[in-house]
C-alpha cells in the first residue's frame, strides 16, 4: 500500500471526497455518453484531430469557461471564509490551496486560454488568412495547454494541491516548508502549458508577419491584431524565463539543487525577480488583446474609424518595452535599497502614460460618434472609468514608499482585480457576445446581455471597493481569518455580497448560451453588427477556407471601404485552395506528456523515461512524416459557396 | 505546392520560408533561455557555499577540447549546407556526417568533464554555484544531445528523398540550430569559464 499512499490528499474534507465522487461521475457520464450516441468518431476526426484554427480557438474557448468557473468556486469559498471574523468554513490549509489554485488557474487557464480563442479564431479572419501558418503546431499547443490545466486541476484528489501562492515564492514553496506533491504539480503543469503558449507565439507572429492578405500592410492591420502580434512577441520573450524558472524549481524541489534553498549560497529573491521578469510581461500579455478587442468594438458601435491608429500602435510597442523592466515592483518592501527602488518606481509610472493615452484615444473614438448600445458596447463602456480607476491605484501602488503601507494588503488584491476584472474579463465577455454569431449562427440575447453586464458591474464595485478601504486599514491579503476586534468584519461582509452577485451574473451568462441556443433566430447576415473589418466579410458560418478567394485590402477597415466607399474585396476567379491535413499526433503526443508530468510529479522515473522516450519517438514520426496535405477543388468551393449564399 | 526556381530550394515553396521564419523566431525565444540561465548563472556565481569556486575545478585542456571541436563543427556544417546549395548531395552527406561526429565528440568530452566535477566534489546538489553552472553546462549539452539525432533524421531522409524543397529545409532550419549552439557556447566559453579562471 506505501505505493499508493502518496497519491492521497494530505488534508481531506468532506468537499474534496465529493469533488472526487463528481469528477468520476462526470468522467463516466462523458464516455457513456459519447458511446451511447456513437459520437467517438465524430469526436476523433472533428475536433481532436483538427488543426482549424477556428475549430482550436472553440476549444480553447470551452476550456476556458470551464476553467472560469473552476476557478469561480474557488473565489467564492474564499470569500464566503472571510465574510465574517472568525470563520471556521475553511481551515488555514485549504484557504491557502484555495488562493493559490484561484490565481493559477484564473491567469494561467481561463485568461490565457480565453486570449488564445479570440487570437485563433478572429486573427487569420481578420487579415484575410487561410489558416496560421503552422496548422499541426497550433494544436499541439492547444493539446498541450488542455492537458497542463488538467493536470493542474487533478491535484487537489490526487496528491493534495499547491499553497504557496501562485507566485510560489521560495522559501516557502521549498521542500521544507511545502511538503506535498502541490507545488510539483505547480512547476509541471504549467511548464507543460507554458510550452504550448511558447509555440503559439511563435505561430502567430509568423502568420501575422507573413500571411497577411494583398494590400495590407502593417499599418493598415486591424487594431486587434496588432495587439496580438505584440502580445505574442512578448510570449516569444518571456515564456522561456517561465521554463527556466520552473525548471529551476523542478530541480529544487525533486533533485536537491540550491538554488532559492536557504543554504548553501542559494538565493531565495532569485526565484522572485525571476518570476517577475516573465509576471510582469505576462499580465501585459493579458491586457493587450483585451484593449484591441475593445479598440474593434467602440469603433463599430461608435460608427467611427478608430482614433489615433498610430499612437494606439506605437504606445503598446512602449508597453511592450516598458513592461520588461518594471519587474521589482512587486518586491519594493524586500530589501533592494532606495536607488533600485526608486528607478522601478519611475519605470512603473512610466506604463501608466501610454496606458493613458490609449483611454483618451477611445473616448476621443467615441466622441461625435453614433454611439449603439449593444452588449460588447455596453462592457466596453463600464470598462473605461472601472479600468481607469484600477490604473490609478496602479500607480499610487508604484510609489516604492508608500508601497510599504499597501503592499500584501487587501488594496494590492483590489488593485489587481480592479484592472484585471474590467480590464481582461469584461473584455473576454465583450469578445464573446461580439463573436459568438460568426462562430455559431445566432446571437447571444441582447437583453440579457445587458442585465449580465449591470449585475456584474454592480457586484464588482460592491466586492471590491470596500478591499481598498480594508487594506489601507490594515487587512493582510492571503489570510485564512480576522478577529472581531480588527473590525473588518462589515467590509468583508459586502466584499462577500458583491461576489455572489457576481456568481449569478456569470451563471447569468450560461443561462444566456442555453437560452439564445434555443430561441435566437438563425436567420442572421454574415455582418450582423455592421462592423468594419474583414472577418465580416466571409460566411456564417465560416468555411473551412475562410475565404473562397482572398481580399484585396487598401485601408484598416476594409470592409467598411467596401460596404460605404465601393471598394472591391473579391476579385478573380476561384482557384484550388491547398489546406492542411488533420493529424492525430499533436493530441496523442499531449496525452504523453500528461502522462508523463504526472509521473514527474510523483518521481515515478521508470514512466517518466517511457514516456520522454514516447514523446520523442512522436517527434520522429512527425520528422519522417511525408505529408504535403490536400487540395480543395474548384467544383467543391463553388457548391460550398452557393450553399452558403443560398442559407 | 508552387515552387519558386528564382530562390535556392531551402526558400523555394511558401511554406518553407514561413518555416524558416518561424525558426529564426524560435531562436529568439532560445536566446531567452540562455539569457535567463547566465543570469541565474551570474547571480550565484559567487554563492559557492561549502563546495569549491570555479577556479578550482575548472579545467583549460578539455574546454579548449569542446570548443575547437564544436566551431569546426559548425564550420563543417556551414559547408554542408553550401555543398547542398550547389546540389552536390554525397558532399553535403559527408560533410553533415563529419558534423554529427564531431558533435558527438564534444559531448564525449562534456560527460568526461562533468564526471571529473562529480569526482570533486562538485555535483549539482553541491552548492548554488554549482547547480547554475551544471544546468547551464547541461541545457546545452542536452540541445546538442537533441541536435544530433535531428540531424541524422535529416540525413536518412536526404538519403532516401534526395534534395528536395523539404528536405534541404530540414537541413537549413537544422544547420541555423547548429550555429546557433556555436554561438552559445562561445558565450559558455567566454563568460563561464574564462571568467571563473582569471
Ligand atoms: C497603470 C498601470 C499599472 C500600474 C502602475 C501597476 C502597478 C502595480 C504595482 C506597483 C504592483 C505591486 C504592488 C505590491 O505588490 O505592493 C502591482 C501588482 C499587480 N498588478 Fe498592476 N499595475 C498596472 C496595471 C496592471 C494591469 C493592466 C494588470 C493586469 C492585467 C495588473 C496586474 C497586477 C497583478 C496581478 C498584481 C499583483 C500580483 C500579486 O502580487 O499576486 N496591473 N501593480
Ligand atoms: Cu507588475
Amino acid at each position: 500500500m506505501d505505493f499508493f499512499d502518496r497519491f492521497a490528499v494530505p488534508h481531506p474534507s468532506i468537499a474534496i471526497y465529493a469533488s472526487m465522487a463528481a469528477i468520476g461521475l462526470t468522467i463516466i457520464a462523458v464516455i457513456a455518453g459519447l458511446t451511447y450516441f456513437k459520437k467517438w468518431g465524430y469526436l476523433w476526426r472533428e475536433w481532436l484531430t483538427t488543426v482549424d484554427h477556428k475549430r482550436i480557438g472553440i476549444m480553447y474557448l470551452l476550456s476556458a469557461l470551464l476553467m472560469l468557473f473552476r476557478g469561480g468556486v474557488d473565489a467564492i469559498m474564499m470569500r464566503a471564509q472571510l465574510a465574517v471574523p472568525d470563520n471556521t468554513l475553511l481551515d488555514a490549509q485549504h484557504y491557502n490551496e484555495i488562493f493559490t489554485t484561484h490565481g493559477i488557474v484564473m491567469i494561467l487557464f481561463m485568461a490565457m486560454p480565453f486570449i488564445m480563442f479570440f487570437m485563433n479564431f478572429v486573427v487569420p479572419l481578420q487579415i484575410g488568412a487561410r489558416d496560421v501558418a503552422f496548422p499541426r503546431l497550433n494544436a499541439l499547443s492547444f493539446w498541450l495547454f488542455f492537458m497542463g490545466a488538467m493536470l493542474f486541476n487533478i491535484s487537489f484528489v490526487v496528491g493534495g494541491s499547491p499553497d504557496a501562492g501562485w507566485t510560489s515564492y521560495f522559501p516557502l514553496a521549498g521542500n521544507e516548508f511545502s511538503e506535498s506533491v502541490g507545488t510539483n504539480y505547480y512547476m509541471i503543469a504549467i511548464q507543460i502549458a507554458g510550452i504550448g503558449t511558447l509555440m503559439t507565439g511563435i505561430n502567430f507572429i509568423t502568420t501575422i508577419l507573413k500571411m497577411r492578405a494583398p494590400g495590407m500592410t502593417l499599418m493598415k492591420m486591424p487594431m486587434f491584431t496588432w495587439s496580438a502580434l505584440i502580445a505574442n512577441v512578448i510570449i516569444v520573450f518571456a515564456f522561456p524565463v517561465l521554463a527556466v524558472l520552473l525548471a529551476m524549481g523542478t530541480l529544487d524541489r525533486q533533485f536537491g539543487t540550491h538554488f532559492f534553498t536557504m543554504d548553501n549560497g542559494g538565493m531565495d529573491m532569485l526565484w522572485a525577480n525571476i518570476f517577475w521578469v516573465w509576471g510582469h510581461p505576462e499580465v501585459y500579455i493579458l491586457i493587450l488583446p483585451a484593449f484591441g478587442i475593445y479598440s474593434e468594438i467602440i469603433s463599430t458601435f461608435a460608427r467611427r474609424n478608430l482614433y489615433g491608429y498610430k499612437s494606439m500602435v506605437g504606445s503598446m510597442v512602449i508597453i511592450s518595452l516598458l513592461s520588461f523592466l518594471v519587474w521589482a515592483h512587486h518586491f519594493f518592501t524586500m530589501g533592494q535599497g532606495a536607488l533600485t527602488n526608486s528607478i522601478f518606481s519611475i519605470t512603473t509610472m512610466a506604463i501608466a502614460v501610454p496606458t493613458g493615452v490609449k483611454i483618451f484615444n477611445w473616448l476621443l473614438t467615441l466622441r461625435k460618434g453614433k454611439i449603439v448600445f449593444t452588449t460588447p458596447m455596453l462592457y466596453s463602456m463600464h470598462f473605461i472609468p472601472l479600468f481607469t480607476l484600477g490604473g490609478v491605484t496602479g500607480v499610487m501602488l508604484a510609489m516604492s514608499a508608500a508601497d510599504y503601507q499597501y503592499h500584501n494588503t487587501m488594496f494590492l488584491v483590489a488593485h489587481f482585480h480592479n484592472v484585471i476584472i474590467p480590464g481582461v474579463v469584461y473584455a473576454m465577455l465583450a469578445g464573446l457576445h461580439y463573436y459568438w454569431p460568426k462562430m455559431f449562427g445566432f446571437m447571444l440575447n441582447e437583453k440579457i446581455g445587458k442585465r449580465t453586464v449591470w449585475l456584474l458591474s454592480i457586484g464588482f464595485i460592491l466586492a471590491f471597493m470596500p478591499m481598498y478601504a480594508s487594506g489601507l486599514d490594515g487587512q493582510a491579503r492571503r489570510m485564512y481569518t480576522y478577529s472581531e476586534a480588527a473590525g473588518f468584519g462589515l467590509m468583508n461582509m459586502i466584499s462577500f455580497v458583491g461576489a455572489a452577485i457576481m456568481a449569478i451574473g456569470f451563471v447569468l451568462i450560461v443561462y444566456n448560451i442555453y437560452f439564445s441556443t434555443r430561441y435566437e433566430s438563425r436567420d442572421i447576415s454574415n455582418d450582423p453588427w455592421d462592423a468594419r473589418t474583414l472577418e465580416w466579410s466571409t460566411h456564417t458560418p465560416v468555411p473551412e477556407y475562410n475565404f473562397a478567394i482572398l481580399p484585396d485590402v487598401e485601408s484598416n477597415e476594409a470592409l467598411w471601404d467596401a460596404k460605404k466607399n465601393g471598394h472591391v474585396l473579391f476579385k478573380g476567379d476561384y482557384e484550388k485552395i491547398h489546406m492542411p491535413n488533420n493529424s492525430g499526433i499533436p493530441f496523442i503526443m499531449s496525452c504523453i506528456f500528461f502522462v508523463w508530468g504526472f509521473s514527474f510529479i510523483f518521481s515515478l522515473w521508470i514512466p517518466v523515461i517511457v514516456t520522454t522516450l514516447g514523446i520523442f519517438g512522436c517527434m520522429a514520426l512527425r520528422s519522417f512524416e511525408q505529408d504535403h496535405g490536400r487540395y480543395i477543388s474548384v467544383k467543391e468551393i463553388e457548391e460550398t459557396e452557393t450553399n452558403l449564399r443560398g442559407a | 505546392m508552387k515552387i519558386d526556381n528564382s530562390l535556392p530550394l531551402e526558400y523555394s515553396t511558401e511554406e518553407n520560408s514561413l518555416k524558416i521564419l518561424g525558426f529564426w523566431i524560435f531562436l529568439g525565444a532560445e536566446i531567452m533561455l540562455f539569457a535567463t540561465l547566465f543570469a541565474t548563472y551570474f547571480t550565484l556565481e559567487n554563492r559557492t557555499g561549502s563546495g569549491p569556486t570555479g577556479a578550482e575545478i575548472f579545467q583549460i585542456t578539455p574546454v579548449l577540447f569542446e570548443t575547437i571541436l564544436l566551431l569546426t563543427s559548425s564550420f563543417t556544417v556551414g559547408l554542408g549546407i553550401h555543398a547542398m546549395r550547389i546540389g552536390k548531395q554525397k558532399a553535403m552527406i559527408t560533410f553533415f556526417s563529419i558534423t554529427l561526429l564531431l558533435g558527438l565528440a564534444f559531448l564525449g568530452v562534456e560527460i568526461f568533464e562533468f564526471v571529473t566535477y562529480v569526482h570533486e566534489g562538485a555535483g549539482i546538489q553541491t552548492s548554488a554555484f554549482t547547480a547554475a553552472l551544471l544546468t547551464t553546462l547541461g541545457t546545452h549539452g542536452v540541445h546538442v544531445t537533441l541536435g544530433f539525432f535531428w540531424g541524422l533524421f535529416i540525413i536518412l531522409q536526404i538519403k532516401k528523398r534526395g534534395l528536395t524543397p523539404q528536405t534541404t529545409n530540414k537541413a537549413f532550419i537544422f544547420s541555423l540550430y547548429w550555429h546557433f549552439l556555436d554561438v552559445v557556447w562561445i558565450f559558455i566559453f567566454s563568460f563561464i569559464y574564462l571568467k571563473g579562471m582569471m
